[in-house]
């Protein structure tokens, strides 16, 4: 695992410590906490068109990310039968909840193998992790640029 | 001691209905001693959000590898495995899992290659469990632990080498994944990340049946006189020679080789594990692209 979490925002910092102060089952009963916290988004809340599917992600995954008040607010769906998927998205969503556009663009785009969850999720899917937060940032760019 | 076979009479045509239970037999029999229910998840974390009452988990990917080499355990680890999760050597183990069993056929295959002589499968997997709402606990049941043997593992039987390969070619050979792997237009399933592979393709002379021609949608088996048509009357192989499957790792061509050692009964079926993630990438082996099956070189 990586030796320099880098350019970590507090937000993701502290979910790291959670997960790296856990021997390795409890990380994955940790990612099921967060499987279970991913916030529903009420049906209606965004147009269709707004949502992105994770292309690599194994499961149907779509996220959408909304600028207000200079704060970026991300929204994730994805389905129950996928609680790992579920899990990843969740961690995103709590981790990069409130935080400026450039913290999210500065955020490195190796978090997701800072977990110390290699040994125990397959690298598959932890490249879908990775999928989400590069589309996450390319939105944010997207929205920063208009 | 095994449990008497499920009875059920769709199952009886199989060739071997004794591999397979339907979820009624397992309702039935969920609390009969020696029987060992086991989940087996690509979602290495579907357990956890809950499973069949009694149920333990086996994690294909961390527990039947060996994080080592890319092969499967040994003996003394298997041996450690089952004794840890509180199988005996002569307990029914009863496999069950997401994605229409296709990790439940795997870990199957892979309990077989260590001899584990009643292993069945569920037929339609966790999502029949679900529908029929048969009811799903988060309570981690515990077996204890027992004092399974070290029995060393046996591939000769139903494991294939890409080394057997080359010289099988010509023989039945069955690519199990979807037509745009098939191809090479793709080198993983569709809506799946591309990864896996060096080159696209398909081993040449091999034939391609997707694996979900076996399955009826909601997951179950086609019946025995479906699955006798499309591999046998249609595709012409002979239910006496040797058969080679395979997929993109190995976990949906057992599915494959599931229907055809079990449920159809062929003498000699061998599932090729490193599949396309070897032979796509590996030096000096020839390739087949588009539709036809191609020669042997």
């Amino acid at each position: 695992m990586p030796e320099h979490p880098g350019n970590l925002p507090p937000t993701l910092a502290a979910i790291r410590e959670e997960f790296l102060e856990l021997d390795v089952p409890d990380r994955l009963q940790l990612l099921l906490e967060y499987s279970d916290s991913l916030p529903e988004v009420p049906e209606g809340t965004l147009d269709p068109e707004h949502w992105e599917r994770v292309e690599e992600c194994q499961s149907p995954v779509f996220i959408a990310v909304e600028t207000r008040d200079a704060q970026v607010h991300i929204l994730a769906t994805a389905p129950a039968e996928s609680p790992t998927t579920r899990g990843f998205a969740s961690i995103l969503v709590h981790g990069l909840h409130g935080l400026s556009a450039q913290e999210i663009l500065d955020t490195p785009p190796d978090f997701p193998l800072q977990l110390g969850l290699q040994n125990a999720v397959s690298m598959l899917r932890l490249r879908g992790m990775s999928g989400m937060l590069w589309r996450i940032k390319r939105q944010v760019q997207e929205a920063l640029a208009r | 001691m095994p449990l008497a076979p499920d009875p059920t009479a769709d199952l009886a045509s199989y060739a071997h209905p004794e591999r397979l239970v339907t979820t009624a037999w397992l309702a039935e029999n969920i609390d009969t001693a020696g029987l060992a229910i086991v989940e087996s998840n690509e979602d290495i974390l579907l357990y956890d959000t809950g499973h069949i009452p009694g149920a333990i988990k086996v994690d294909w990917h961390t527990e039947l590898n060996d994080p080592v080499v890319r092969d499967y355990v040994d003996g003394e680890a298997f041996a450690a495995l089952m004794s840890r999760k509180g199988i005996s050597r002569d307990d029914t183990i009863v496999l069950y899992g997401d994605k229409s069993n296709w990790w439940a056929a795997y870990a199957l295959w892979v309990f077989t290659l260590f001899g584990h002589q009643d292993v069945r499968l569920l037929d339609g997997g966790r999502d029949a469990w679900i529908a029929q709402d048969r009811g799903l606990t988060r309570d981690i049941a515990t077996r204890g632990t027992t004092d399974y043997p070290v029995v060393e593992r046996n591939d000769s039987e139903i494991r294939a080498y890409k080394d057997e390969i080359l010289p099988h070619l010509g023989k039945p050979l069955i690519d199990v994944r979807s037509p745009e792997e098939y191809t090479g237009e793709r080198t993983h399933m569709p809506a799946y990340p591309e990864e896996g592979a060096l080159r696209g393709g398909h081993i040449p002379t091999a034939k391609s049946i997707p694996w979900a021609r076996a399955a009826n949608d909601n997951g179950t088996f086609k019946s025995h006189d479906e699955l006798r048509d499309l591999y046998v009357t249609q595709q012409g192989f002979d239910p006496g020679a040797e058969v080679i499957t395979y997929c993109r790792i190995g976990e949906r061509s057992s599915h494959t080789w599931f229907v055809m050692k079990y449920l159809l009964g062929f003498d000699s079926v061998k599932n090729y594990d490193g599949s396309w993630t070897e032979w796509g990438s590996a030096v000096r082996v020839p390739i087949q692209t588009g539709d036809t099956p191609g020669e042997a070189p």
